[in-house]
């Protein structure tokens, strides 16, 4: 029984290759990164939310005037020469024996709080940002590892994990302050506060990577254009560098910005504590700890003033990580 | 055609409101089921044949929404009433099976406790009637052991058996009218066979239409008494199974069952129909079909063809549109 | 070929043909049971999942070997061994006449040029993040066929050509091309390396059946243009016995039959074979009332004793439930791994399942 369609055969509806387009989308200019990031879902949803853009625009000012702290300070604190002593516990410019030229005052060494807050900022932000990089670099490093090799090395990893978030974050971050100074000599250590700090806290964060990567690995594992990868015969290493980790770097931004905040305050704590940023290069935490002696002596302007502004960085930098999580969260889109 | 239609449908229209403007998933299209009968709904992903039954039962989700059109159910309009009034009716006189039982059945409850569950919204059962019943369900499904099985869960029913139970589910308070939105896809070729066999069996006995939608031509074949072909959104083709499948009209289904590879066709090669179908955001003027079509007239690129009677089956194509002979 | 009759066992004839793969007794089991401490615990058996046990099968070079089942059959699992994605457990595949089952990777390095595959998603099979080009030049770059950045947008611009699609397609990323696009990319990746051999993993079941006919026929002329042999793995009888020479249908990790397409389809000996094809739809409207296969593929990790499909089998008989059946080969070319066959006990005619 020859079937009916043999007989449509003589009107065919092919049409020939080179008239009929391939493509559904229009072809267009190249897309490129920055356009396609115009275009997103994720920039809607940032203009449409005013929370969202008043914490980009702090911590934009944070940000900026840590940079140009030079520019943008009435003073710089830690020029020895132009600290007088005379100028020591001066009130807010607008209250009563208050100098014009120190805005919210000055401390207990005539630095003024504006400007120590501006280079503190400094300081608070740079330790933020490198023990961020630093948490990142090895949380990542350790979840790709992780979820890509599998059995004996992914347990090990995962069970120091869990060991150590079984620790609150600043006690492993003293744990490890306190092994570091204690390895090498205490004087040298006011020196080399900066890199104590980040290491310490950047140890201490790499473990919310690491599973988060560990799980995006092993979804992304299985998927076939590793196996055509595979196939291909690409060494494993360059496989979970070039087909993996651009897979799995969505959710670490959200992680950062979020960690950013984490990592700051934990400076802060461990200045507060007394083993983290000296005297001589006041970080807000060091400011906050020298202030909160002279609180009760009436002498709020310096402890409010830098608790007021790590306080509205750490909030800023937090609504920037909650918008980012919802913005390319694709589920609540 | 005797008797009034159980269900019908007129120029529905579905949207989508989006930033970039609104998508028209579904662009006013018009059918009717009569009681009893198997109308199957065919067509390509991105067609609109889900939306249409998902549009039917009020289940779209927002922001889809109906901007358009009518559904009548026995004469009633059921598209614009409240969330409860839907509710009672969806379940009771339209019942639905949907693609994956995995995800169709709640996996913390008991098949039995599902059942008991939907017999006893709809009825008036005492708790051990509705459970004898959920068993004669099993039952006549042809889940074997069914006094046992009906304390088991979900996860302890292969997937054939577990669509099965759906359709138990879905007949329990005897609806009148099924959608089955892909009730085979996710299955093992005999066991679609198994499954097609029951549904057809079952309506047949209990009397209950059924709107079929599937991509898959060969269950439409086996099943359905009439079938709609969809693409982009509207209707190309509606009549006879017989007709359409052996004597298509619409150039798309031409091509559509061209490209159906079968065992008795031999080696040569597959009609193919260049392109693809359209995105819903890039739909062309005129007929839908027109980038693909090799038969085209002028008229195609300007105006959308009204669905006109060809015979025995009603097709949207100008091409068989006899008023255009005077055009 | 010489005639073997019916009960001779297969490999008679294997000598004649101008093979180019050939694989013998290939398995792979996986061990699935529960963790050590459940096992302890609970005294819980070691679970070992037979996914492929003990195939054998040739195939011709330029022709097109399909491989054919529902899912647990193990032919997904074929089609990973023959590729190196995963090692046999057992047996052999022999490669243009080189043994190529336990090779490391470095070993199959060479070889990877010419043995290549295409998946069955298309949505998953192509790196979200990398643009078409880059996916399409990936085989140039590894196998150092061409080095400097001019040849490699030229033969992309070329590979994408053959697969129909545009040179500036090359700057897009896949999830703006439609399905049917992106096997098109694909297919254009494997291509890249000029391979003799490409396995298909159920190219086509994710896509439309009209977007399906398009890449049926492009895969055609592909084979014809680049003299390519295919081992096509789909779970369709009517996409295989379009496209193949000579077929095998697996259930449960075994060939239950090995047949060229005609005479698989005309002709089908096993009486899995012939239910099976009673579960094609029948579209020219015959009124044929189909009698469906019974029952349900078993689980694979308890597979029922002697010959799996017994349990299923309307011609079952004791010898069926104790002893696995060895293939045989029948006057017309087919190889059946069937008591019913050797015995001669399995009539002509459509099979009718029981309830």
């Amino acid at each position: 029984m020859l079937p009916r369609r043999m007989v449509m055969a003589e009107a065919p509806v092919t049409q020939s290759t080179a008239s009929a387009p391939a493509t559904v989308e229009p072809t267009g200019a190249e897309t490129t990164a920055w356009s396609r990031f115009v275009e997103s879902d994720v920039l809607y949803s940032f203009t449409r939310s005013p929370v969202t853009v008043t914490a980009a625009v702090v911590t934009a000012i944070f940000i900026l005037s840590a940079i140009f702290a030079p520019l943008v300070a009435p003073h710089n604190p830690f020029d020895l020469a132009s600290i007088d002593l005379l100028d020591s516990n001066l009130p807010p410019m607008w209250m009563e024996g208050g100098d014009p030229r120190f805005f919210l005052g000055t401390d207990d060494q005539g630095r003024g709080i504006l400007s120590t807050i501006i280079f503190g900022s400094r300081i608070s932000l740079l330790i933020g940002f490198a023990s961020v990089v630093l948490a990142t670099v090895l949380g990542v490093g350790l979840g790709l590892l992780s979820g890509f090799v599998g059995g004996v090395v992914d347990a090990f990893i995962m069970r120091v994990a869990e060991i150590q978030l079984s620790f609150p974050v600043i006690l492993t971050a003293l744990l490890i302050d306190g092994v570091i100074r204690g390895v090498l000599n205490v004087e040298k250590s006011g020196e080399l506060a900066y890199w104590i700090l980040i290491l310490s806290i950047g140890i201490s964060n790499w473990v919310q990577f690491a599973r988060t990567v560990r799980g995006s690995t092993l979804v992304e594992r299985n998927k076939e254009y590793v196996q055509a990868a595979q196939v291909i015969g690409i060494h494993p290493t360059l496989m979970v560098l070039r087909h993996i980790l651009p897979n799995v770097m969505g959710p670490v931004l959200v992680i950062a910005t979020i960690q950013l905040a984490v990592a700051i305050l934990s400076e802060a704590t461990l200045s507060f504590l007394g083993v983290g940023m000296p005297p001589t290069e006041p970080s807000l935490g060091t400011l906050i700890q020298i202030g909160n002696d002279y609180l009760f002596s009436g002498e709020w302007w310096m402890v409010i003033f830098p608790g007021i502004a790590l306080a509205i960085l750490v909030l800023a930098v937090n609504l920037l990580g909650d918008w980012l999580r919802d913005a390319l969260n694709p589920k609540l889109r | 055609m005797a008797g009034n239609p159980l269900l019908e449908v007129r120029n529905l229209r579905v949207e989508f409101p989006t930033r970039r403007g609104i998508l028209t998933a579904v662009d006013d299209i018009s059918l009717h089921i009569d009681p009893g009968e198997v109308l199957g709904v065919v067509g390509e992903s991105g067609a609109g044949k889900s939306m249409t039954g998902a549009a039917i039962i009020g289940l779209l989700e927002p922001p889809g929404r109906i901007a358009a059109g009518e559904i009548l159910l026995e004469g009633r309009r059921i598209d614009n009433l409240p969330y409860e009034q839907m509710r009672r009716i969806r379940g009771l006189e339209i019942g639905a099976i949907f693609q994956d039982p995995l995800t169709s059945l709640n996996p913390l409850y008991s098949v039995g406790e599902q059942l008991v569950e939907t017999i006893q919204t709809h009825t008036d059962l005492t708790h051990s009637q509705a459970l004898s019943r959920a068993i004669d369900l099993l039952a006549e499904v042809g889940i074997p052991a069914p006094e046992r099985r009906v304390e088991h869960y979900p996860h302890q029913f292969s997937g054939g058996m577990r669509q099965r139970v759906v359709i138990a589910l879905a007949l329990c308070v005897n609806p009148k009218l099924i959608i089955a939105d892909e009730p085979t896809t996710a299955l093992d070729v005999s066991i679609q066979a198994q499954i097609i066999a029951l549904l057809k069996r079952l309506c047949r006995e209990h009397g209950t239409a059924v709107m079929l939608v599937t991509h898959d031509m060969g269950v439409i074949a086996e099943t359905a008494d009439r079938v709609a072909v969809m693409y982009a959104g509207r209707i190309a083709e509606i009549g006879p199974v017989r007709q359409v499948i052996q004597n298509p009209k619409h150039p798309y289904t031409v091509g559509l069952m061209g490209s159906i590879p079968s065992i008795d066709q031999g080696d040569g090669r597959l009609t193919q129909i260049e392109g693809a179908m359209p995105r819903l955001t890039a739909i062309p003027q005129g007929c839908a079909f027109n980038p693909r079509c090799t038969k085209t007239l002028d008229r195609c690129f300007v105006q959308r063809p009204d669905l006109v009677q060809v015979e025995e089956t009603q097709v949207s194509c100008w091409h068989h549109n006899k008023e255009l002979a005077h055009a | 070929m010489p005639d073997a009759p019916v009960g001779a066992p297969a490999g008679a004839s294997d000598e004649s043909r101008d093979g180019v793969m050939r694989v013998q007794g290939l398995a792979r089991y996986f061990d699935v049971s529960p963790p050590l401490l459940n096992r302890l615990i609970d005294r819980q058996p070691r679970q070992i999942l037979k996914a492929v046990d003990g195939i054998d099968f040739e195939i011709a070079k330029g022709e097109t070997f399909s491989l054919v089942g529902e899912s647990g059959c193990g032919k997904s699992t074929v089609a990973r061994l023959i590729v190196g994605l995963y090692k046999p457990t057992a047996g052999s595949i022999e490669f243009e006449g080189r043994d190529i089952a336990g090779l490391s990777r470095v070993e199959m390095a060479p070889l990877r040029r010419r043995l290549q595959m295409i998946f069955q998603d298309p949505y998953a099979s192509l790196n979200p993040r990398w643009r078409v080009r880059d996916i399409v030049a990936e085989p140039l770059r590894a196998f150092g066929l061409e080095t400097t950045s001019a040849g490699i947008e030229r033969r992309v611009g070329e590979l994408l050509s053959f697969v129909k699609l545009a040179a500036a397609d090359g700057a897009k990323y896949p999830h703006e091309f439609s399905g049917g696009q992106r096997q098109r990319i694909s297919i254009a990746r494997a291509l890249a390396s000029q391979p003799d051999f490409l396995v298909c993993d159920e190219p086509t079941s994710a896509l439309d059946v009209s977007v399906q006919a398009q890449i049926l026929n492009l895969m055609k002329d592909l084979q014809r243009e680049f003299r390519l042999t295919y081992l096509f793995i789909s779970h369709n009888l009517a996409v295989v016995s379009h496209v193949s020479d000579r077929v095998g249908v697996m259930y449960l990790g075994r060939l239950a039959e090995v047949a060229p397409a005609k005479t698989l389809f005309t002709a089908p000996r096993h009486p899995y074979t012939r239910m099976l094809l009673d579960t094609i739809p029948d579209l020219s409207m015959s009124g044929r009332d189909r009698t469906p296969v019974a029952g349900e593929v078993p689980n694979p990790i308890t597979p029922p004793s002697g010959c799996t499909f017994h349990p299923r089998c309307p011609f079952a008989t004791d010898r069926c439930r104790a002893e696995v059946p060895m293939p045989i080969t029948t006057p017309d070319g087919s190889i059946v791994t069937c008591h019913g066959v050797e015995e001669g006990r399995v009539p002509e005619g459509p099979v009718v399942a029981g309830a």
